[in-house]
């Protein structure tokens, strides 16, 4: 069978993810896609400005294509569509034949007929080209427009103001968002964004624009009013692009789109259409949960699974708007016959809340919620389950008093079939039983069901619902480090600092029970570290050290150690060079330069630490701590000093850094990068804190990862000076360090942040928890307390006598063996160790 | 568990181990790691991890699971039972224990 599908938008991806897991036989998949390149995130587009790229938004995972045999071809328009021959032509004139015809071309947006609409500087806002077009506008612009104050022309306002220009919105209907608040809601949604710097123009009708005096163009309004501007951006709504079905008599809707039936079908049979190109009941989706969900159930039809069918789509929707909390549930204007309202407004912290409920109060009908929308999640359960209200529903928005609880819902008072999660589809039951699975972290249940990985509102509710399961499967839902201590290592934490412990005998005896393990052993100790930052081999801190920590070098398979000197920010003088590879031909070890852009010697014996170290350290080099949860490298590029493209100085950015955070110990390891420029030599997004240079300062990222789950790195504050950056830097790692979890590296740490960046911004950049001081305070101690462990280490007899291979015996390790290979030793395989032991002598080895 | 009469090495004094850590003797050509835990207990199982074949066992750290006293492979990760030598996650990697005794101030091993 040949299925055709046109368009390849997010609900055209979700189709083929669909498709290839049904995976049907005989299928043959052609994909024409208009915009040159594949599927991405259109929900999270105003990230682009904020420093995603078209790589971050992109919904392919590696390989699909590859792996799925379906064919994309980009840059191709379908022209011309011929139902009797079922052939598709393209724009080149090539003809494709198809079984089954997949249309989903989504919509274009609205432009307001007025005189001057096709001007230069005139956009949408609809794709990546119009972002990257705007891009550049933008940067020979002081002001900006956008027309229409529905909830895409706020998202594009706040693009416009990342961009830096004075921006109006220009709205024709008297109050923003008109179709999801109602007058007070709009009212105080106005004040929010009117607080943040975005000027609000309502009721304005445009009858044309014209050159500006003052700026590139000037907007003439019907009240005889007008606006200067220099770019202007249409956002006036969507129209569905549906002029293949009109072109071709299929039947479409009142309000347009193409007309299909439950399964998804048009008027022809072997043709469907989803997305917001498709018109059900005569009503267009233009959110993406129901297209994905057109886009499921075309895909079961098409391949013969019978069993699914589109039956409408909630519209509730809830947003961030340039940090406002806006929402929207069911009937929120109240257009239901006899149907009563609660609402309470603070114009203070301009907060606004409305409940709709049924004549006898018992129903839930809808909701509008602005400034705070913590409420969402429970009140859209309850309109959504039609679950009994209770006696006074008015406790449901009001702000808790007296320490009262708010009369929640019970996560338990929800089916198995409530969908929490409407973008995946995913259900109270899926999440259960995902639990059950074993899934039991936020990060687990998005990698594996995908709830709340789309748009993430759904997450606190997804949380509370794993939470309840797990309680109710008796499983720990606790996060207690091991059997010795009932306490996260969070908790742990504040128990040692609060308590002022610095031994792990004082802090079993007072919070643990047993002797400890492989686990909280070292947590302790990085603890210790982190609080007091003492000599981590000090007698009693010494045993509680994994073996990389107590030898100060990271064992290899043979149990022989690696050596990496600190060359911060990659930087090293010819003189060091020469004096590793003085020490690596001494002691015949294998050398390589690491990821980390410094040199890693490997094949160093215990009892040949201290010596190697010795000579490194009068070389001038200190320990590179590869062997600890602790600052490994701070990755650079050139930078401005070298570079033709350079802006700022990386390298000594990145020297500097890496001299102060060295030695930090964390819950694990780090890793900085820094980039002089927008190019990002250094890979700064790949790294737990990323710093790029800009024109006006750094930008600093946070929470990226290369490895076995690459994350890019997320823009925390933009065009800082240094001293801002470090202060920011200094916050975020101790706030990490507080309360990671062992072994959580800060990509995994943010994953399960409740709140996500927005609230790692406010802790960190707004301090809204006003920690920031004794964050620093902590750091300042960490980092005037460093010392170099290997320094230490070698100048103490008492530690230096531990780096021997045997207690009785001044042999080295015979299980120890090298053989040669590219010029180098490498470690011996079993089978050629036993034959190299069976003949030599122990010495004779190497 | 050795039971054969043994005959006792001394390998170091008790003051070489640092108390919750362990080293390694070489005896009689066997590689043995010998552990001192609270109380100057003292155990005795082979070095050599027979995951890796690496004579790694005595850098492990030392704790209990339960009621088992164990010590973690540094490479990875394994539990050995430090009164038998038995592997919890692998029994067929189990190794052995051997008799160790305090003698004065002398730690005493019996390869046998």
């Amino acid at each position: 069978m040949k299925i055709l599908l046109i368009g390849h938008g997010m609900v055209g991806h979700k189709f083929l993810e669909e498709l290839a897991q049904l995976r049907q036989p005989g299928t043959e998949v052609t994909v024409l896609c208009e915009e040159p390149r594949a599927a991405y995130d259109r929900v999270h587009l105003s990230e682009f400005f904020a420093g995603k790229s078209a790589d971050d938004l992109s919904l392919v995972a590696p390989g699909f294509f590859e792996n799925s045999g379906f064919a994309l071809r980009l840059n191709t328009r379908a022209a011309a569509l011929d139902r009797r021959a079922r052939t598709v032509t393209t724009a080149s004139g090539e003809v494709l034949p198809y079984d089954k015809l997949v249309i989903a071309t989504g919509s274009v947006p609205f432009v307001p007929p007025v005189p001057g609409n096709d001007r230069a500087d005139c956009f949408v806002y609809r794709t990546i080209e119009d972002l990257e077009a705007m891009t550049e506008a933008g940067a020979r612009s002081r002001s900006g427009v956008v027309v229409g104050g529905g909830l895409l022309g706020l998202e594009c306002a706040k693009a416009l103001r990342d961009l830096g220009l004075e921006t109006h919105v220009v709205e024709f209907a008297p109050r923003l968002m008109a179709v999801q608040v109602d007058d007070d809601g709009g009212r105080i949604l106005r004040g929010k964004i009117e607080e943040l710097g975005v000027r609000v123009h309502t009721s304005r009708n445009t009858l044309e624009i014209t050159d500006g005096a003052r700026a590139r163009h000037r907007m003439v309004f019907a009240d005889g009013s007008h606006l200067e501007a220099d770019m202007i951006v249409f956002s006036a709504g969507i129209r569905p692009q549906d002029i293949l079905a009109r072109q071709n008599a299929l039947a479409v809707g009142a309000r347009g789109g193409i007309a299909v039936d439950d399964q998804c079908r048009s008027s022809d049979p072997d043709i469907y259409a989803i997305g917001e190109c498709a018109a059900w009941r005569d009503q267009l989706f233009g959110l993406v949960a129901p297209g994905y969900d057109m886009a499921r159930v075309a895909a079961r039809h098409i391949t013969g699974q019978t069993d699914t069918a589109f039956g409408g789509a909630d519209m509730s929707t809830k947003l961030k708007l340039m940090g406002v909390d806006v929402a929207s549930i069911g009937d929120a204007q109240g257009r239901t016959p006899d149907s009563r309202s609660f609402r309470y407004m603070d114009e203070c912290k301009r907060i606004y809340k409305k409940i709709v409920v049924s004549a006898d109060g018992k129903q839930l009908l809808g909701a509008v919620l602005v400034g705070n929308a913590d409420e969402y999640g429970t009140l859209l359960q309850l309109a959504l389950n039609r679950i009994a209200l209770p006696a006074d529903p008015e406790f449901l928005i009001l702000p808790a008093s007296d320490g009262k609880a708010k009369p929640g819902l019970g996560v338990d008072a929800l089916p198995d079939s409530a969908q929490i999660c409407s973008c995946n589809n995913v259900s109270k039951g899926d999440i259960c039983a995902a639990v059950a699975d074993g899934a039991t972290t936020t990060g687990a249940l998005k990698a594996c069901i995908k709830a709340g990985a789309t748009c993430g509102g759904c997450v606190p509710l997804v949380t509370q619902v794993m939470k309840a399961e797990m309680a109710r499967l008796g499983m720990a839902v606790n996060n207690h480090l091991c059997e010795h201590f009932p306490y996260s290592r969070q908790e742990l934490f504040h128990l040692i600092k609060v308590g002022n412990i610095k031994s792990f005998g004082e802090l079993i005896a007072r919070h643990g029970k047993g002797l400890g393990c492989d686990i909280c052993k070292p947590t302790a100790a990085s603890i210790f570290a982190s609080c007091w930052n003492e000599f981590v081999l000090k007698q009693e801190l010494a045993s509680l050290q994994d073996s990389n920590d107590y030898f100060l070098g990271n064992i290899q398979k043979d149990g022989s150690y690696s050596v990496v000197p600190r060359m911060p920010g990659g930087e090293v003088t010819p003189d060091g060079l020469i004096a590793v590879g003085q020490v690596a031909k001494k002691y015949g070890l294998y050398t390589k330069v690491t990821g980390g852009a410094r040199v890693d010697m490997f094949g160093a014996r215990l009892e040949q630490l201290p010596a190697i170290w010795e000579e490194l350290i009068a070389a001038g080099f200190e320990s590179g701590h590869a062997y600890g949860k602790s600052l490994r490298t701070v990755k650079s590029c050139v930078g401005s000093t070298w570079c033709r493209y350079g802006v700022g100085d990386s390298v000594g950015l990145a020297v500097e850094l890496e001299n102060r955070y060295k030695g930090l110990r964390a819950p694990h390891k780090i890793k900085f990068g820094v980039s002089g420029c927008t190019r990002e030599c250094a890979e700064a997004q790949g790294k737990d804190v990323g710093v790029i240079a800009t024109e006006k300062g750094w930008n600093l990222y946070v929470c990226g990862n290369g490895g076995m789950k690459p994350r890019h790195a997320e823009l925390l504050a933009s065009d800082l000076d240094k001293d801002t950056l470090v202060r920011l830097i200094d916050r975020f790692l101790m706030f990490y360090v507080r309360t990671a979890d062992r072994l959580q590296r800060t990509s995994t740490w943010r994953d399960n942040l409740e709140g996500g960046l927005d609230y790692l911004k406010e802790v960190v950049v707004q301090d809204s928890l006003g920690l920031a001081a004794e964050l620093e305070a902590q750091m300042a101690h960490v980092v005037a307390t460093y010392q170099c462990e290997w320094k230490t280490a070698v100048t103490s007899p008492e530690v230096r006598k531990r780096f021997r291979t045997f207690v009785n015996d001044g042999r080295p390790d015979t299980r120890i063996v090298f053989v040669e290979e590219r010029g180098q030793i490498r470690p011996a395989r079993a089978e050629e160790r036993e034959a190299a032991s069976a003949g030599a002598a122990p010495e004779m080895a190497v | 568990m050795h039971t054969a009469s043994p005959h006792w090495t001394a390998v170091c004094s008790l003051a070489d181990i640092l108390p919750g850590t362990g080293v390694c003797a070489l005896v009689e050509d066997r590689h043995i790691a010998i552990f001192r835990l609270a109380g100057d207990q003292l155990y005795a199982i082979d070095n050599i991890d027979p995951r890796s074949g690496a004579s790694v066992l005595s850098r492990g750290l030392v704790g209990n699971l339960g009621e088992q006293l164990v010590v973690a492979s540094p490479l990875y990760k394994n539990h050995f039972d430090l009164r038998t030598g038995a592997c919890l996650e692998t029994p067929e990697h189990s190794v052995r224990s051997y008799p160790v005794r305090l003698n004065g101030d002398s730690v005493m091993v019996a390869p046998g």
